[in-house]
C-alpha cells in the first residue's frame, strides 16, 4: 500500500500537469476572471478551516485563527465567484452582426 | 457518511477542473462559474455533514461576516480596481492558509516529518504571500508609492532573511516541541513578504499578481498535505499552475527571464539609460486626427492603461461605433501587459460593451499592423515603442511590442507619426466631435 505522502504527491503531480494543460487553452481574453476564479476556487482551503474551528476539543487559539481563516476564505469564495461571473457577463459579441 | 464525503470531495475536485476547462472561450465561461460554485458547495456541504463539527456559532459567525464583505466587495469593486481586489483575495487566502498551518501546529506539533514539512511551507509561502500581496495592493491603489523603493545590499538582506527564516523552517521540522520559534519563524516570512515586493516597481504589478496567485495557490496546495486531503492538493495545484502560466506569460510580455522573477530581483532593472533623444514631433490636434481617421479603411486601436486611467473606455467605444458606422474596419491590439494585471485591458473594454471577437492579441494582430491604415495608439506607449527593438540601450530593449510603426499612419511618436498631447478622455471626444462634421463636408 503507498502511504498517504506517495498518494499526496501523485495527485499533485497529475493535478499540476492538468492545471498547465487546461490553463495553457484558457483564451488571453480570459485572463482576469481566470485568475479571480482560480482564487474562489483555492479558497477550497475554507474545509480545513472548518475541521480545525470545528474539532472537539480545539483550543481558544485554534477558535481564533480558524475564525479568521473561515473568514479570509469565504470572503474570497463570495466574492471570487460573484465579480468573475460579473465580469464574464460583460464580454459580448456583436449584436445582429450586419 | 465519514466515506461518503470523500467521494463528494472526488465530484468537487472534477467540477473544479472542468470549471477552469470551460473558461477556454468566453461562450462557456459562466458555466464555468458556475460548475466552481456547485463543486464549492458540494464541497463545504459535505464536510459540515461529514465530520462531527463543533463550535458552530464560531463558524456560521465567520460564513455571516465573510458573506457580508464578499457580496459588496463583488458589486461594489469599479473593473479599474479589479487587480486590487484581486491582490487582497490572494492575501486572503494565503492567510487563510497560513493561519489553518499555525493552528494546526499548535494543536498537535509532533506530527510524522512530511507533515511538518508542508505545514512550514505552508506557513511560509502564506504569511508571505499575505504582506507581500498587501503591499501590492497598496501600490495598485496607490496608498504606497508605485515606484520601486530600493536601498543598498537589498538582495543581500531580502536572500538572508529568507534564509534566516527556511533555517527556523528546517529546526522546526527537526525539532517541533520548541514551539517558542513558530512565532519568530511567522514573523519572518510576515517580514519577507513586505520587503521582497517594495522593490517592485508599478510597470511589473502584472507579473507580480500572477506570481503571488501561484504562491497562494502553493499555501493551499500545502495544506492539503498537512490535513491529508487530496482535494485541497488538487485545486490547491490547480491554483497554482495557473499563476505559473500567467506569471510566464507576463514574464514574456515584458522580457524577463523567469528565473529574475523567482528571486525578485527584477525591481532592480528600472534605472534609466541614456539621454532622452529629441526628435521633432509632429504635434497634431484632434482634427486632424480625425480627418487621418476619416480617410481610413482599416484601423487598430492600441489601448494601454493611460487610457483607463484618464477614464476614455466609453469614449473609444463611441469612436468605435462611429468608425464601425462608416464602414471602418476597426481592431484592437492589446499587449499582454496593457493593464495591471493580466488580462485586464480586456474586461476594461468588455465593460465599454466593445464586442470581444474585436479584441486582438499581440501575437494575432502584429502581423496586420502593414496593411492598416491607421494605428490609433491610447496612453500605450511602452508597449508600441520600437526601440524595445532596435535600441539596446533602451530599457525596454527586447520586449516584444505591438508593431504599429509598420502600420501607415500610427498616430503617435516617429518621423511619420503624428503625436497628440493631452487627455485621453478629451482627446477622443474632441476627434468624436470632429467626425461627423468631416462627414457633412465630404
Amino acid at each position: 500500500m503507498p502511504s498517504n505522502l506517495e498518494l499526496s504527491l501523485y495527485v499533485f503531480m497529475l493535478a499540476t500537469f492538468v492545471g498547465l494543460e487546461v490553463i495553457r487553452k484558457v483564451s488571453p481574453l480570459l485572463h482576469t476572471p481566470l485568475m479571480s476564479l482560480t482564487n474562489a476556487i483555492s479558497a477550497i482551503s475554507v474545509v480545513g478551516a472548518i475541521l480545525i474551528t470545528g474539532s472537539q476539543g480545539a483550543t481558544m487559539l485554534s477558535k481564533v485563527l480558524g475564525f479568521i481563516a473561515i473568514t479570509a476564505a469565504v470572503t474570497n469564495i463570495v466574492s471570487g465567484y460573484l465579480i468573475t461571473d460579473r465580469m464574464l457577463k460583460m464580454f459580448k459579441r456583436r449584436e445582429g452582426k450586419r | 457518511m465519514a466515506h461518503l464525503v470523500n467521494y463528494i470531495y472526488i465530484v468537487s475536485a472534477a467540477l473544479f477542473i472542468l470549471s477552469l476547462k470551460w473558461m477556454n472561450s468566453p461562450a462557456t465561461a459562466r458555466r464555468g462559474v458556475f460548475a466552481g460554485e456547485i463543486g464549492m458547495l458540494m464541497a463545504i456541504t459535505g464536510t459540515l455533514l461529514a465530520h462531527q463539527v463543533f463550535n458552530w456559532q464560531w463558524i456560521l459567525a465567520a460564513f455571516l461576516i465573510g458573506t457580508a464583505a464578499g457580496i459588496p466587495i463583488a458589486y461594489i469593486m469599479p473593473m479599474t480596481a479589479v487587480p486590487q481586489r484581486t491582490a487582497m483575495s490572494h492575501a486572503c487566502g494565503a492567510l487563510a492558509a497560513a493561519l489553518v498551518g499555525t493552528a494546526e501546529y499548535y494543536r498537535d506539533p509532533v506530527q510524522p516529518k512530511y507533515v511538518l514539512v508542508a505545514l512550514i511551507v505552508e506557513t511560509l509561502l502564506g504569511f508571505l504571500t499575505f504582506t507581500g500581496s498587501l503591499m501590492a495592493m497598496g501600490k495598485l491603489q496607490e496608498v504606497l508609492p508605485q515606484r520601486p523603493i530600493t536601498y543598498p545590499k537589498q538582495n543581500f538582506v531580502n536572500l538572508g532573511l529568507f534564509a534566516l527564516a527556511a533555517a527556523l523552517g528546517v529546526r522546526i521540522i527537526l525539532v517541533p516541541t520548541d514551539m517558542w520559534m513558530f512565532p519568530i519563524f511567522a514573523a519572518l516570512a510576515l517580514l519577507f513578504g513586505v520587503l521582497l515586493i517594495i522593490p517592485i516597481g508599478g510597470a511589473d504589478m502584472p507579473t507580480v499578481i500572477a506570481l503571488l496567485n501561484s504562491y497562494a495557490g502553493l499555501s493551499a496546495c500545502a495544506m492539503g498535505f498537512v490535513l491529508d486531503n487530496k482535494m485541497l492538493v488538487i485545486a490547491g495545484a490547480l491554483d497554482g499552475s495557473s499563476g505559473l502560466i500567467l506569471s510566464i506569460i507576463m514574464c514574456k510580455a515584458m522580457n524577463r527571464s523567469f528565473a529574475n522573477v523567482l528571486f525578485g530581483a527584477f525591481g532592480q532593472i528600472q534605472k534609466k539609460s541614456g539621454p532622452v533623444e529629441q526628435r521633432p514631433v509632429r504635434s497634431a490636434s484632434p482634427e486632424e486626427a480625425a480627418s487621418v481617421l476619416e480617410a481610413a479603411s482599416s484601423v487598430i486601436i492600441v489601448p494601454g492603461y493611460g487610457l483607463a486611467v484618464a477614464q476614455a473606455q466609453h469614449k473609444i467605444r463611441e469612436l468605435f461605433d462611429a468608425l464601425t458606422r462608416r464602414g471602418v474596419d476597426v481592431k484592437f491590439g492589446i499587449h499582454p501587459v496593457a493593464g495591471r494585471m493580466p488580462g485586464h485591458m480586456n474586461v476594461l473594454l468588455a465593460e465599454a460593451d466593445i464586442p470581444y471577437d474585436r479584441l486582438f492579441e499581440m501575437d494575432d494582430i502584429n502581423s496586420e499592423f502593414p496593411q492598416c491604415d491607421v494605428a490609433l495608439v491610447i496612453g500605450a506607449n511602452d508597449v508600441t515603442n520600437p526601440s524595445a527593438k532596435t535600441d539596446k540601450t533602451s530599457p525596454i530593449y527586447g520586449m516584444p511590442i505591438l508593431e504599429v510603426d509598420r502600420a501607415r499612419t500610427p498616430l503617435y511618436y516617429m518621423d511619420k507619426t503624428l503625436m497628440l498631447f493631452g487627455d485621453a478622455k478629451a482627446f477622443v471626444s474632441e476627434i468624436l466631435k470632429e467626425l461627423p462634421a468631416a462627414k457633412a463636408a465630404a
